[in-house]
């Protein structure tokens, strides 16, 4: 297969056009200080979301630590960057808190995903709040519960809009790959796969340690665009934000996470004046769509360039004939 | 295709007329006051007390005639307790919503995740109770232009409790049990330590989701202290009162404002609240005319006797309004210049002056309560 075919000329396109209206909106002063700040917390949670959506809707198990992973993402990045105050300090604190996540991942997925059932979401749970109380009493490196401020303002929308696109790029081809093949086949029927010879264990924690370094990152882009990161953010209640998204998009569909995060975004925005009513009308919101579409907006349907290429096709195709 | 580009295009404009009329200048007979509290979420019980005091102070000052003829128009928004909706809603009401000044929010967290926004807009914040020391303070150690508060900070109250526990109480030995989850406890802990001259016997932490406490009590049970320094909020406060109490530990225990509030009560048993001694913004039993009043109104508008909280809040409006009377104009930049020099402002929560660090300078009350009652108050200045 080439690498340069329509299909991924038709990726391209769509990811610079997506840069461009939003670079568009903002220099002509559509998207105002504020509506960047929704749209910044918007294509993080798409970050975190997608991550997410790789351990939950790929590969079937239940991770309920993602606030945890993300909190190492953004304390390593927050650290570094206020000793290196330049994007090498960033990308090396984002390298840095991928590879630390990644080896916490592995020492909990190991053991746990060798067994069959919801163990992975007693050990995250754990290991979450393990992570944010060592957080807490790490005084001398994290500043302990009061946190970090003054973190240098390195992550500017575009760049933060770049590793949404890789993030996406990064699961979406995950999932075509011949290991995200064993890893949906897991999801299936993790018996039957592994009869068919798929390491089951293996498959499973790859999927895992992917979707907590995700987190990491966009912990460390948090950390960089908000300035200020203290323990109590990365709760279990973030976690479950996350997994909110991923359950309202539609479990094991990329394209659901997006939407569902971009959905999620304005609906805050626009309720923000009701004050606590707005928890009420969200919770709503979120029962309303569990009862009429109990497999999120988008089920597990994609959407990819190559369908739409194929609908142009078939229309051309029929107004031809 | 047609219609879904219209209709596209359509949704476009609307968005961008939204956008367009939030930025559009208030009225110019109101002034525009913002307002963010945690009114919902972990520590909602803060915020909504301040927001009551704000939303009484504003209908006084109303009712009153306004400020400069011009009545107060509040906008108000809940930060449900999490910090990136701080950053998102100062950056709201500085850029969308043009108002002069924004009182709140409750914590030291969200405090800081509001100042950049506030910053860059150029609109002063005066936070009720965000009582870290570096709220108002630069990393590089200058003065935060924009930030300003009414309550004194963790610092000020670790040392005044350090003298008390020296000079009133005489006491020579301390044992200390912290809160180490909250940067507020651990605030009043280093700076007790710092300024206590006595010996301090054992020192001792938990977190805040703990409940238990009898391990560490037992630890400090054999040893010879004569008071007890906890600094924590009052859902800990109480079950360790209630605890010790029940164990014998009956030397006096001296806290922070954390303890100002009727659940430490009803958690300890009244009848455990004895030799109690906790500094204080603001008492209930202060016979001042001015906060009898206060007392009175507030009691009348929500059915419940106002705490620490709410009286800050009330003071930080009232604040504004003295800053826009001084300054002459109800602009951000009139105000902010104003508040730094205010002199001598007569608050609920004490006389008080602006220093050059945004800090108000002020006494604080050591109360004390014997049988769940405040039995006394005692002054203590800067």
């Amino acid at each position: 297969m080439k690498l340069i075919n329509k299909t991924t000329i038709g990726w391209l396109v769509v990811a610079i056009a997506g840069f461009l209206v939003l670079q568009l909106a903002v220099t002509t002063g559509i998207i105002s200080a504020y509506y960047e700040i929704t749209l910044v917390t918007i294509l993080i949670n798409i970050i975190l979301a997608v991550g997410l959506n790789l351990i939950i809707g790929f590969s079937g198990q239940f991770s309920l630590g993602h606030a945890g992973f993300m909190a190492i993402g953004a304390y390593t990045a927050g650290i570094i960057t206020k000793y290196f105050p330049t994007y090498t300090g960033l990308f090396l604190g984002i390298l840095a808190g991928v590879i630390l996540t990644s080896i916490v991942a592995l020492i909990v997925g190991i053991p746990t995903l060798r067994l069959k059932g919801d163990y992975l979401a007693i050990a995250t749970l754990g290991v979450a709040e393990i992570i944010r109380i060592v957080i807490v009493n790490m005084q001398s490196v994290t500043n302990g519960a009061a946190g970090l401020s003054g973190i240098p303002y390195l992550s500017k929308w575009p760049l933060i809009y770049v590793f949404t696109v890789l993030t996406i790029l990064l699961v979406a081809n995950y999932t075509q790959s011949s290991p995200g093949r064993a890893t949906i086949a897991i999801r299936e029927d993790e018996i039957a796969a592994e009869s068919m010879g798929v390491n089951t264990t293996k498959y499973k924690t790859i999927a895992f340690i992917l979707g907590a370094a995700t987190a990491a990152i966009g912990g460390a882009l948090h950390a960089s665009y908000f300035s200020v990161i203290r323990p109590g953010d990365f709760t279990f209640n973030k976690s479950v934000d996350v997994l909110i998204i991923v359950v309202f998009g539609g479990i094991g569909s990329i394209t659901g996470s997006v939407v569902a995060a971009i959905l999620l975004g304005f609906l805050n925005v626009f309720l923000q004046p009701f004050g606590a009513l707005r928890m009420i009308i969200y919770a709503l919101a979120l029962i309303g769509i569990m009862i009429f579409k109990p497999s999120g907006l988008l089920g597990n349907k994609e959407f990819t360039v190559s369908g739409l290429l194929r609908l142009f096709n078939r229309k051309s195709a029929q107004g031809e004939g | 295709m047609k219609k879904t580009l219209l209709l596209g295009v359509a949704a476009l404009s609307l968005f961008a007329a939204g956008c367009g009329a939030g930025s559009g200048a208030g009225d110019e007979d109101t002034i525009q006051l913002g307002a963010m509290f945690e009114k919902t979420g972990p520590v909602s019980a803060y915020g909504t007390a301040e927001s009551n005091g704000v939303k009484l102070a504003i209908k006084e000052i109303n009712e009153a005639g306004g400020i400069l003829d011009k009545q107060i128009e509040l906008t108000e928004y809940d930060t449900k307790s999490d910090n990136v909706e701080a950053t998102s809603i100062a950056t709201r009401l500085a850029t969308e919503d043009n108002v002069v000044a924004i009182v709140g929010p409750a914590t030291s967290g969200a405090v800081q995740a509001a100042t950049q926004p506030i910053t860059r807009a150029e609109v002063p914040l005066i936070t009720p109770s965000g009582t870290a020391d570096n709220l108002t303070l630069t990393e590089s150690g200058d003065v935060q232009p924009f930030v300003f508060r009414t309550s004194f900070q963790d610092s000020f109250q670790g040392v005044a409790l350090a003298n008390f526990a020296m000079d009133s109480l005489g006491a020579k030995k301390a044992v200390i049990i912290g809160d180490s989850s909250s940067d507020y406890a651990v605030g009043l802990t280093n700076a007790f330590k710092d300024t206590y001259e006595g010996e301090i016997v054992a020192e001792e932490y938990f977190t805040q989701d703990d409940t238990d406490f009898s391990a560490i009590l037992t630890k400090i049970q054999n040893q010879d202290f004569d008071f007890i320094y906890l600094p924590a909020y009052y859902e800990q406060a109480g079950l360790i009162l209630k605890q010790a109490r029940e164990m014998g530990l009956d030397q006096p225990v001296l806290g922070g404002d954390g303890f100002s509030n009727q659940a430490l009560l009803d958690l300890a048993g009244t009848e455990n609240v004895s030799d109690v001694y906790y500094s204080a913004h603001f008492s209930l039993e202060n016979e001042d005319e001015q906060v009898q009043t206060f007392i009175d109104n507030y009691t009348a508008e929500y059915d419940t006797a106002p705490d620490a909280f709410s009286a800050l809040a009330y003071d930080a409006v009232y604040l504004v309004a003295q800053a826009i009377e001084d300054g002459g104009e109800a602009t951000p930049e009139a105000i902010t210049d104003a508040l730094e020099s205010i002199t001598d402002f007569d608050g609920v929560t004490g006389t008080f002056s602006i220093d050059e660090n945004h800090n108000p300078v002020k006494s604080t009350l050591i109360i004390e309560l014997q049988d769940g009652k405040e039995t006394s108050t005692q002054e203590i200045q800067p």
